[in-house]
């Protein structure tokens, strides 16, 4: 870490403010280019008190926190998004724009600005300096990765930059946490309105032209004596092995097994024990409560729709474990670049291969993650094919036909049965529509705009702890809040649809009930397939999350929970002939039923155009499947 | 590609043909960029990566099959695919030594 020259900063530092309690929050916005580390110093600055939402009518990530001031006025951050220039061509820089400019609906204007640059590349981070600058608004310049220019050479006047720019200039390590204790001076200062600002000695470049503000930077840059640091040589060296033309590849295969089988194996013994959790405490409220409505609602409506989301966060939170670690590392630069050509392919590219491999688990955070796709289409195309991947939630009702109607037998030698072969099977047919629904979309509706693919890759760093707990800790409470209360919801109703309308004071036969009535509605509909008005029961409930169709077989059978899966078997395997169940496995493998991945795909495509087009989409293939498949193996073809 | 065998200076007159875009170049070799052969706003984001004309590029390590290359250019690497690179056109390498100091 180099000494402190920023006279600028330090020199504002000196006013403390005055905690007035009348005085709004003041509004600072952080900004800076992609891989600059703004991340990393909104959470150096924040800590837990963040939190996500979107800009107003956009699909664009907000992310707001308050600063830790200790006492002092309050300040209020926002993170922008990454971006390197305010040329509104893309929705992040329309956004940014926006909100610097005080356009942006229900967000204040900043009264400050951090613009934070990669210290190690300034020449070309200089470049946003200029069109930052020229908004006039009170701007701290933080030139970040100090410690990694010092380590590798590189050199910087911050007093020459600051009186060049205009601007004061902090040179910290937003992942150390050197120097950080600058910004927070500087937001003292600035809330304090203390600071002035002082005409740059540098003129600033006309904003259209990209090569004349390069060459702006550059001349500041030469004016602040920068010395550019040497190449990176670990991302060099590691690069030959992550990007070797054998050894790349394998490690990459190696990287994306051990992804899946901690998601799956790893997260079992945590998700048996929650669920154990959630049946003890069901169990324990049961016996606490006195028999009647409040007691059946609250056990078997709230208790096990909520329980039946919960369990799946420990995958969630392991599968953010990962995605942290390989992005932070920057590992997943290089995982999007191996996969860019087999992506390509299916008409995507390599940006939409984490979000795919994370719709393993779940489509929720996986439709989150398209974020980092910056070609619109593409994103799209990610997002819309997402839910075909063979989600956790399918698994439940999965595992419970397969145990039914397929006999163990050795399939491949010792090594496959029989009943894991029919589970590999139906990843296998999930993929498959996943990428014929791509290359369809690709040559169809999202064909035009060809948007080249350009993936800047950042060097190899050791992931923080600090950042990695953060990730997870955001990214589980989005989950259990959005999941939670639409599954919440659809509990509640489903249980009162099937113990109403009253008969004599008491619930009545489940035949008789809403629920009832809506199952032998749909019945004529779903006859093809070869369910009954059970199980349609079970698909109407499941619409709101596919787990839920076992716990409501398990209402419908008269059965407590999915406790006694043997006793569920023994009744699907009357209810249900061996075509039906097959159908019943391939309408689960294509059809939509998840409101989450419904409420988040309306949320992340700005409207509900798009989750109904997918939706009825799905809804169709699985349909028009699952009457193959019930015809198939009723005439027999497969023996 | 066509374009592959002649290319015409300003003058008219032939040149032997070297590596003409980025696509061209052999690991080892590098160029200096002279235009972007795209339509403005990809052209405006790859310049903003730091392919801007007169900046020396350099081929780095590729995905396995040879694409998406990683190009060093202007302080970081970035991946273009090579259906991007064939649109980068470099100077002559006979012509116009003089690139731009890098800072």
């Amino acid at each position: 870490m180099s000494d402190c020259h920023d006279c600028g900063s330090c020199a504002l530092a000196t006013a403390p403010a005055p905690a007035r309690q009348t005085a709004p929050p003041h509004v600072v916005a952080i900004i800076g280019p992609p891989n600059s580390g703004k991340s990393t110093l909104f959470n150096r600055l924040t800590g837990l008190r963040q939190k996500v939402a979107n800009f107003p009518g956009v699909t664009v990530e907000q992310r707001v926190g308050k600063a830790k001031m200790n006492g002092h006025r309050e300040v209020i951050l926002v993170d922008l998004p990454g971006v390197y220039s305010l040329n509104p061509r893309s929705e992040d820089e329309q956004v940014t724009r926006d909100v610097l400019t005080g356009h942006m609906q229900d967000v204040p204007k900043p009264d400050a600005v951090l613009l934070i640059l990669d210290s190690t590349n300034l020449g070309r981070h200089l470049v946003l300096a200029a069109p930052i600058l020229s908004l006039k608004l009170p701007t701290l310049v933080i030139l970040n990765m100090a410690d990694d220019l010092s380590s590798r050479g590189g050199k910087i006047d911050t007093g020459e930059l600051a009186s060049q720019l205009g601007a004061p200039v902090a040179l910290i390590s937003a992942s150390k946490g050197n120097g950080v204790e600058k910004v927070f001076q500087f937001m003292l200062g600035t809330s304090a309105g203390t600071t002035s600002l002082a005409p740059p000695k540098m003129e600033l470049p006309i904003l259209q032209d990209v090569p004349r503000c390069r060459q702006w930077a550059r001349d500041v840059g030469i004016g602040a004596a920068y010395q550019a640091p040497t190449p990176p040589l670990w991302t060099r060296r590691l690069d030959s092995v992550f990007l070797h033309p054998v050894i790349g590849p394998l490690i990459f295969l190696a990287v994306v097994a051990g992804v899946f089988q901690t998601i799956f194996r790893g997260a079992k013994p945590l998700m048996d024990g929650l669920q154990k959790l959630v049946q003890l405490s069901g169990h324990w409220i049961g016996n606490v409560l006195p028999e009647g409505v409040i007691r059946s609602l609250l056990v078997e409506g709230v208790w096990n729709g909520v329980g039946s989301v919960i369990v799946f966060l420990p995958q969630i939170l392991l599968l953010f474990l990962f995605i942290g670690i390989l992005e932070d590392s920057g590992y997943l630069a290089r995982a999007a670049l191996i996969a860019d050509r087999t992506m390509a392919k299916f008409g995507l590219q390599g940006k939409s291969f984490i979000p795919l491999l994370s719709a393993y688990a779940c489509a929720v955070p996986a439709i989150m993650a398209t974020r980092t796709i910056e070609s619109k289409r593409d994103r799209l195309a990610t997002i819309l094919i997402a839910p075909f991947m063979t989600c956790s939630a399918r698994l439940p009702i999965y595992f419970l036909i397969i145990a039914a109607f397929i006999k163990e037998r050795p399939f491949l030698g010792p090594f496959l049965g029989t009943q894991a072969a029919a589970l590999l099977g139906l990843y296998a047919l999930g993929f498959l529509a996943a990428i014929v629904t791509a290359r369809l979309l690709k040559s169809s509706i999202l064909k035009s705009e060809r948007t080249p693919f350009m993936l800047e890759m950042p060097p190899y760093r050791m992931p923080t702890l600090r950042s990695l707990f953060l990730r997870m800790y955001d990214r589980s409470k989005v989950f259990l809040h959005r999941a939670g209360t639409v599954i919440l919801i659809c509990a509640v109703v489903l249980w009162i649809l099937a113990h109403l309308p009253l008969e004599n004071g008491k619930a009545p036969d489940i035949s008789n009930s809403y629920a009832g009535m809506i199952g032998h509605t749909i019945e004529p509909v779903i006859k093809p397939l070869g369910f009954n008005w059970k199980i349609g029961i079970g698909l109407i409930s499941s619409i709101a999350a596919r787990e839920t169709i076992v716990a409501t077989f398990g209402t419908i059978y008269g059965m407590e929970g999915t406790s006694d899966s043997v006793g569920l078997q023994q009744a699907l395997q009357k209810e249900l002939t061996p075509g039906g169940a097959f159908a019943l496995l391939i309408f689960f493998a294509f059809a939509m039923q998840c409101m989450s991945t419904i409420a988040v795909v309306r949320r992340e495509t700005g409207g509900w155009k798009w989750p109904a087009i997918q939706f009825a989409y799905m809804t169709l293939v699985a349909y028009v499947c699952a009457l193959v498949t019930n015809v198939a193996v009723r005439s027999g073809l497969f023996t | 590609m066509v374009q592959l065998s002649v290319n015409k200076d300003a003058a008219g007159r032939d040149h032997p043909a070297a590596p003409q875009t980025l696509a061209h170049l052999k690991s080892g070799e590098s160029g200096v960029l002279d235009r972007l052969d795209l339509p403005e706003d990809v052209a405006r984001r790859l310049m903003e990566l730091g392919f801007l004309p007169g900046h020396t590029v350099v081929p780095a390590r590729s995905a396995p099959g040879g694409e998406p290359r990683v190009y060093q250019v202007d302080g970081s690497e970035v991946a273009l695919r090579r259906e991007t690179a064939l649109h980068l056109i470099l100077r002559p390498p006979s012509k116009d030594p003089c690139t731009v100091p890098q800072i």
